[in-house]
């Protein structure tokens, strides 16, 4: 059975195998607790239990892209430029963009229900989704061709420009706002009266959600690092035989 | 800086010579005043059609001046680029021990000076076809607007232009990876420009916080740009 | 439960994102694996 497991899961050990497993407890019971235990909230309702999903999420997209930040900046800052850097930027950044997507697409069926709208061109939000495409843009920049080391180049230095547009964006969509007052954005987790099983269920969906993080993100650079030099393999393979041919004639 | 010869290279010279060589391309093969300007000005009369209402019209004419200027900025930047990697000419540059930096100052004046050009006959085709009306203090907000918000787009249009020249797929990557960046601009100059319009009954003392917000946009890319640009043409 | 559809949905976009994200990896980490030498794999 071990040997199996050994061979399905080639970028597998004990510690990801301890840490998947815990995730998926932590998981199980903050979907039971999220859905079934904790009470409803007084203003929101039912609606309430959207946010031991949504807001671990959101808590992980953005701790990702500060992950790929600092690593972008440690890939350029670092003399060796060691390769590591960039490959966790890159599966963090990867990791990242789908609990963005995750994080707006459960923040419109919330705000359906608590504002009556799926979209409101609020400063946090427009400025999450930017940060969204931007990080699409960067996953794009990664998949360019060349090689390693301009790969880790590019994306390091694009990592580094969304670092100088976000703020941008985010201050002008705020003066925007203010000179347009829109319909005024009620804030979803100010207005939760949490009792503890709430407050204890939404921890744990954090605590879930970094799991699974640190779960994905060791697969995902590992299996980064296995594509490379699968590639590399490849093109030798590809010169020795062109080698052999050219010898053979 | 030192070129192959050993001798020193200045720094306002290398920024002269690619200006002037952009500009000369563009003299030569007519692609703005030709192609873009001809598209820029279609996408003015698509949006007449579309929204179909003067009083609607009037009112947006400020955005869609700025939405045409950014296609725009696409089209120009992609081809920039495609004519100076297609000969190797930014690979000789670099071989050649030229200050990189200066020539994205160079790449990027000649980008703003056809820009310019652009916005000013959209301006002058949105008071035609849009009926826009410009007093004397929205004239000088205006012109305040377009020259900071031109240097800005010129900047990051350089800067990502020089990222994917010469990738596979660059005409699809370079609007996914610029459109985000250049939000704040397209926020802030079509309100400045909105309040040089008075669109909307806006005042034109409105549009001057904008104009600080195009500022900065401007500095801080082109600085970051100038920093950055070597290290990406640099393979 | 009022508004079960929107609810349920949310619980079952969130964990399906990451089942499949998890499954896709772990396919594509299988797949190159067996191209490359066990020595090549630092973690192990």
């Amino acid at each position: 059975m071990s040997q199996v497991l050994q061979r399905t899961s080639a970028t597998g050990t004990r510690a990801t195998r301890v840490i998947g497993a815990t995730s998926i407890l932590v998981m199980a019971w903050v979907v039971v607790s999220g859905l079934l235990l904790t009470p409803q909230d007084v203003v929101q309702g039912e609606s309430v239990r959207i946010m031991y999903v949504h807001v671990p999420s959101a808590w992980i997209a953005y701790l990702a892209f500060i992950f790929t930040a600092v690593a972008s900046a440690s890939w350029l800052i670092s003399k060796k430029h060691s390769m590591g850097f960039d490959r966790f930027a890159g599966a963090s950044a990867e990791v990242g963009v789908m609990f963005m997507a995750i994080t707006l697409v459960t923040g419109s069926l919330w705000g359906r229900l608590t504002w009556g709208e799926f979209w409101q061109w609020d400063p946090r939000l427009t400025t999450t989704a930017f940060l969204f495409v931007t990080y699409i843009g960067y996953l794009a920049v990664r998949r360019l061709e060349g090689s390693v080391e301009q790969r880790a180049r590019r994306s390091a230095v694009v990592a580094m420009l969304a670092v100088l547009e976000i703020p941008l964006v985010h201050f002008s969509v705020v003066l925007w706002r203010s000179l347009h007052q829109g319909a005024t954005v009620l804030n979803p987790n100010g207005d939760v009266k949490m009792d503890d099983l709430m407050l204890f269920t939404l921890f744990s969906g954090v605590v879930g959600f970094t799991l699974v993080f640190i779960w994905l993100v060791l697969h995902r650079q590992r299996t980064m690092l296995l594509v490379d030099l699968a590639n590399n393999q490849g093109l030798d393979s590809a010169i020795v035989a062109r080698r052999a041919e050219g010898s053979a004639n | 800086m030192k070129n192959i010869s050993g001798t020193k290279v200045a720094k306002g010279k290398v920024v002269s010579a690619v200006l002037l060589k952009d500009l000369r391309i563009e003299l030569r093969s007519r692609v703005v005043t030709n192609q873009v300007l001809p598209f820029a000005g279609l996408v003015m009369v698509m949006f007449a059609f579309a929204l179909d209402n003067d009083d609607v019209l009037e009112r947006v004419a400020a955005g869609l001046i700025w939405l045409a200027t950014l296609f725009s900025l696409f089209m120009i930047v992609q081809r920039s680029f495609a004519i100076d990697t297609a000969d190797g000419a930014l690979d000789s540059l670099r071989v050649a021990g030229i200050d990189l930096a200066a020539v994205f100052f160079g790449k990027a004046i000649a980008l703003a000076l056809k820009l310019i050009a652009l916005e000013v006959v959209l301006i002058c085709g949105a008071v035609l076809l849009y009926r826009v009306d410009l007093s004397a203090n929205g004239l000088v907000l205006l012109v305040t607007c377009v020259l900071c918000a031109t240097s800005g787009l010129a900047f990051v249009g350089t800067l990502y232009g020089g990222l994917t020249a010469g990738a596979k797929g660059r005409e699809t990557l370079l609007p996914l990876l610029l459109l985000p960046v250049v939000a704040p601009v397209l926020i802030a100059a079509t309100r400045a420009t909105e309040a040089a319009f008075g669109s909307g009954g806006a005042q034109t003392s409105e549009g001057w916080a904008w104009i600080g917000l195009l500022t900065v946009f401007a500095a801080v890319f082109g600085v970051g740009g100038s920093l950055a640009f070597g290290s990406l043409i640099d393979e | 439960m009022k508004d079960a559809g929107f609810i349920f949905g949310s619980y079952i976009v969130t964990l399906g994102a990451i089942l499949m994200f998890a499954v896709s990896t772990l396919q594509r980490a299988k797949k190159s694996s067996q191209l490359v030498t066990d020595k090549d794999k630092t973690w192990l």
